[in-house]
């Protein structure tokens, strides 16, 4: 007691102690730092060695100490314990065991102390962390919540077995449920009638794990059976290990969308007046059925046109055309049966009536009698009554043989038929009659560069006084040397001329010609007189020009008026009225003589003969057929003949024979009086030189029976 | 809307060992449970040197922590700081110099709550829960808390071994050098295979059981997380060679602990 402290002593415990404590765990200070550590612990050390009493007390808070150093490794309580018994003090062993004691007491108490602290800080910390992450999830649990009930958008989840278990009022509102309600159904009892065929399958593929995402238009019923249009997309929710455990559908509600689109689609292959399928919309039906690939696929088609629809247009205006045309679609749409009948309106007045795959023929016509007859029933459009008449063509066909274009053709073939057959009839088409009709059609449309091209010729077929034989004048004789078809006559072409009104240009050509060439006649023969008669047609004799067209050619030409003589028809003058008749007046006034053609073939009005210009009368030629036989005789022809004769000289007109063809012909009408005489047994038509032979030949009668 | 079963983060699943607590328990601690201590001590049967380099890990951090405080670094941003255990940065740091702001950041969340609790009362310290594969919340955050336009030693201290190839821990190290000013620091260490027994591969594997699993990296690999950065003495080393207390002799297999530590510097 009171004994100096060994300082050098200490040191050198100090030191060991150091190299030993080192080497057997972590030491989480500096060197330095340690050093000082166990200096000041070797001292409190020494303290309690020097006490009277060995001081457990101060030895036990060495142990401590190591501890709260976190010198907390086993080996290092062995190595201090260790030594303390080898280096504090030798020569006291037993105050040594006892600071060995109370050290390792001290130590013991302390790493317990601090372990137990060291386990409940961690586990504050490990409920401080739980805490935090249930609040982070509430937090987003709250969102996905609000998400959820907020959007706008419907959301559904249920289970693997169809249970719904939860829906968002947005989809609740979308089918009229509450939610409660709708987490009593079954999702599959949500089918539509309308749902993709696939869609079901696709789901169960959902269910089973094997497809993740489904998304289509589907319909839902409504609690109150209304129908809503939605843009669904389904997802499958899976678990950690993959396993399927919720699906999860999104609802969109489309319906206006829908409606809107199918709304469009309809505009845009109906008419919108009638109501009827469109042009566009036929004409897809026609490729789908030609398309069909079926071999023994057949087709059919009503082409059909109101007649005299313009008048009704012209004459009560637009709004009750339209009327009538809705009303007429009205009846159509009654009279097609089916789904394989559609009626279509083309354009205008025209309408179509498609069969799809009929039984034959009969089905068409049947169809086409029902039509008739129901468009024939009076129509009431305001306080106007009306009858419409329609004209149908109707074509049936195997698809194989033809095309959609060559059987509109034919409808349409067919329906101009039954036009200028009468109208307010059907036509069944006839290949035959298509291709004569084709062939005239065409045969129309080559007229106007035939003119161009020069194909048309005149011939000039001599007109004989029966008196004395000699020529006294031709009438002017179209032909078309066809390229294909060879020499046409004016029957095969004169008519479609007229309908297609080309005959105006022809007719204009024909008589400029003529005209020329009997200037030239009267020019080289001045004194025959030769005059020239040129056939007129209905047409042109309306044609308000005329009148100054042929003064034009008679200018140019140069030809006296007074050998010009125009030959029309007896309809062609029955059908002149106001300024046609004051034009052939004019026309006569000037000179030109008119002759009616073909005298007793049409309506022989009598009384119109004294009104209307004309210098002389056509014997047609069935009247003069009539006086071929030689016996002669008291035929009623001759009696006939004879009347005329005298009824016309009696008002100053000449009659001229036409189709004279014997010898005995020509005498019998010149002892009945007639004047002139026309046919093979005087000339054929012949080309304008050899009819100036003729010409040259003066004295020579016209005989030539057939030249 | 209860939705599949909640996943519990990393650390809270006291039933799983976590890295930090295995590695609390190497240093001596008892923040661990039994789950940890067990995979510890199958660790240890493996690798009888794993505490060993643990230990070592820490002190180098010691000296580390020093020698950069005397470089005139006031500001450490510590990721992958784990559970506050004896010796920690800012206890040297502000030991060092009282000035100096430490931020501890680390991706186990009762590892965070731990260090909060302890530096309660501690100025000049923050902890951040975040991820060091997400460099960009790490520096957003460690914003608040530093001056991010004065030098920074960013410490990676034996965490980029749990960072695999596929998570890219190059580019997040790109983004932490981007980040800090000239004269900031960057410290590593790191586990190797270098100079390993077979066995240590074993660990690796078993490793895997701890929510994070360590990848071993070549030297070289480890190098180039100091692309940008200007190695000081003695450049990347074996742990126990990195400018050893004078008093802490080298043994002569520093090998043996099986990772490289290494500090560099940004210009």
């Amino acid at each position: 007691m009171g004994r100096q402290p060994d300082y050098a002593g200490l040191a050198r415990f100090a030191t060991h102690w150091r190299e030993r404590v080192a080497n057997g765990g972590f030491v989480p200070m500096d060197p330095a730092a340690f050093d000082a550590l166990l200096h000041r612990l070797t001292g409190r050390l020494a303290e309690a060695l020097a006490a009277a009493e060995v001081d457990g007390r101060a030895a036990g808070e060495v142990g401590a100490a190591l501890v709260d150093a976190h010198l907390t490794e086993p080996a290092v309580l062995a190595a201090t314990i260790s030594v303390i018994g080898t280096h504090l003090a030798p020569a006291r062993p037993e105050r040594v065991v006892q600071i060995q004691a109370a050290v390792a007491a001290g130590y013991a108490r302390a790493i317990r102390v601090t372990t137990m602290a060291e386990q409940e800080e961690l586990g504050k910390a490990v409920l401080s962390a739980h805490a935090a992450a249930e609040r982070a999830l509430r937090s987003s649990e709250a969102r996905l919540r609000a998400l959820f009930d907020g959007a706008a958008v419907g959301i559904g989840i249920s289970t693997m077995d169809g249970r719904i278990v939860q829906v968002n009022q947005a989809f609740a509102d979308l089918l009229g449920y509450t939610p409660e309600e709708m987490c009593q159904l079954l999702v599959p009892g949500l089918t539509h009638p309308e749902d993709p065929p696939d869609m079901w399958a696709m789901y169960a593929e959902m269910i089973h794990g094997d497809r993740d995402h489904v998304r289509l238009e589907k319909a839902y019923f409504r609690k109150d059976g209304g129908v809503v249009w939605t843009d669904m997309s389904a997802s499958l929710i899976r678990d950690e290990s993959g396993k399927p455990e919720f699906t999860i559908a999104m609802v969109h509600d489309i319906t206006d969308r829908r409606r809107l689109k199918q709304r469009l689609e309809h505009q845009a292959t109906h008419d919108p007046l009638t109501g009827l399928a469109n042009r566009n919309m036929i004409a897809g039906q026609l490729d789908r059925i030609f398309n069909s690939g079926d071999p023994a696929a057949r087709v059919g088609l009503c082409y059909l046109d109101l007649d005299g629809f313009k008048r009704v247009n012209d004459t009560l205006g637009h709004q009750v055309g339209d009327e009538l045309l809705a009303a007429v679609a009205r009846r159509l749409r009654e009279c097609v049966a089916g789904p394989r009948q559609v009626a279509g309106r083309m354009s205008g007045d025209e309408f179509v009536l498609l069969v799809e795959d009929p039984a034959g023929p009969q089905e068409l016509t049947a169809l086409a009698e029902r039509t008739l007859a129901a468009l024939a029933v009076p129509y009431q459009l305001g306080q106007h009554r009306m009858r419409v008449s329609a004209s149908i063509g109707v074509v049936e066909s195997d698809v194989r043989s033809t095309s959609p274009t060559e059987l509109m053709k034919a409808a349409d073939l067919t329906l101009y038929v039954a036009k200028s057959e009468g109208r307010g009839r059907f036509v069944m088409y006839d290949a035959e009659r298509n291709a004569r009709q084709a062939a005239r059609y065409a045969l129309a449309a080559a007229m106007p560069d035939a003119l161009d091209r020069h194909e048309f010729t005149v011939v000039y077929q001599p007109l004989v006084s029966l008196a004395d034989q000699q020529l006294c004048g031709v009438e002017a004789l179209v032909r078309w040397q066809h390229p294909r078809l060879g020499e046409l006559t004016p029957d095969s072409f004169i008519p479609l001329a007229e309908e297609t009104g080309i005959i105006l240009p022809l007719g204009r050509w024909v008589l400029e010609q003529a005209c020329a060439q009997a200037a030239e006649w009267a020019q080289l023969f001045p004194e025959r007189r030769v005059f020239m008669s040129v056939n007129m047609t209905v047409s042109q004799a309306h044609e308000p020009t005329l009148p100054a067209e042929v003064d034009g050619i008679l200018a140019r030409t140069g030809l006296d008026p007074t050998l010009l003589v125009l030959e029309l028809t007896e309809s062609a003058i029955m059908d002149t009225n106001g300024p046609p008749l004051r034009a052939l007046s004019g026309l006569a006034d000037r000179g030109i003589r008119i002759a009616i053609d073909d005298f007793g073939t049409g309506y022989s009005n009598l009384a119109y003969l004294r009104r209307l210009p004309v210098h002389t009368l056509k014997l047609a030629g069935p009247f003069v057929d009539g006086l071929r036989d030689l016996d002669g005789g008291d035929s009623v022809d001759e009696r006939i003949v004879e009347t005329i004769v005298r009824l016309a000289h009696a008002i100053g007109i000449s009659v001229t024979a036409e189709a004279v063809e014997t010898a005995p012909q020509a005498d019998r009408l010149r002892l009945l009086g007639c004047d002139t005489g026309q046919g093979w047994l005087f000339s054929r038509p012949l080309p304008a030189d050899d009819v100036t032979k003729l010409l040259q030949d003066a004295s020579t009668p016209v005989l030539s029976g057939g030249q | 809307m209860t939705g599949p079963s909640d996943r519990v983060p990393a650390g809270i699943d006291v039933s799983r060992p976590s890295a930090a607590r295995v590695y609390d328990y190497f240093l001596g601690g008892a923040h661990n449970f039994a789950v940890d201590r067990m995979l510890a001590e199958q660790i240890a049967a493996m690798t009888p040197n794993i505490g060993e380099t643990m230990r070592s890990n820490r002190v180098f951090l010691r000296r580390a922590v020093r020698f950069l405080a005397d470089q005139g670094i006031r500001q450490f941003l510590d990721i992958g700081s784990g559970i506050p255990t004896a010796g920690n940065v800012h206890e040297i740091a502000l030991d060092a110099a009282p000035d100096s702001t430490v931020v501890y950041v680390d991706i186990d969340p009762v590892a965070v709550e731990h260090s909060r609790a302890i530096l309660a009362g501690v100025d000049r310290t923050g902890v951040i829960c975040a991820d060091v594969r997400d460099p960009v919340r790490v520096i957003a955050e460690a914003e608040e808390l530093l001056d991010l336009t004065r030098p920074v030693a960013v410490l990676l201290a034996g965490v980029l071994h749990f960072v695999p190839d596929a998570d890219r821990p190059a580019a997040a190290v790109s983004a932490l050098r981007a980040a800090v000013a000239p004269g900031s620091y960057l410290l590593v260490s790191h586990a190797t295979a270098d100079g390993q027994p077979p066995e240590v591969i074993e660990a690796q594997r078993l490793s895997a059981r701890t929510a994070t699993e360590i990848s071993l990296r070549s030297r070289n690999e480890i190098a180039a997380y100091f692309d940008g950065f200007e190695l000081v003495d003695p450049g990347l080393v074996f742990i126990p060679q990195w400018r050893p207390d004078p008093q802490d002799p080298v043994d002569d297999h520093p090998e043996r602990v099986g990772a490289y530590a290494g500090v560099g510097r940004k210009d």
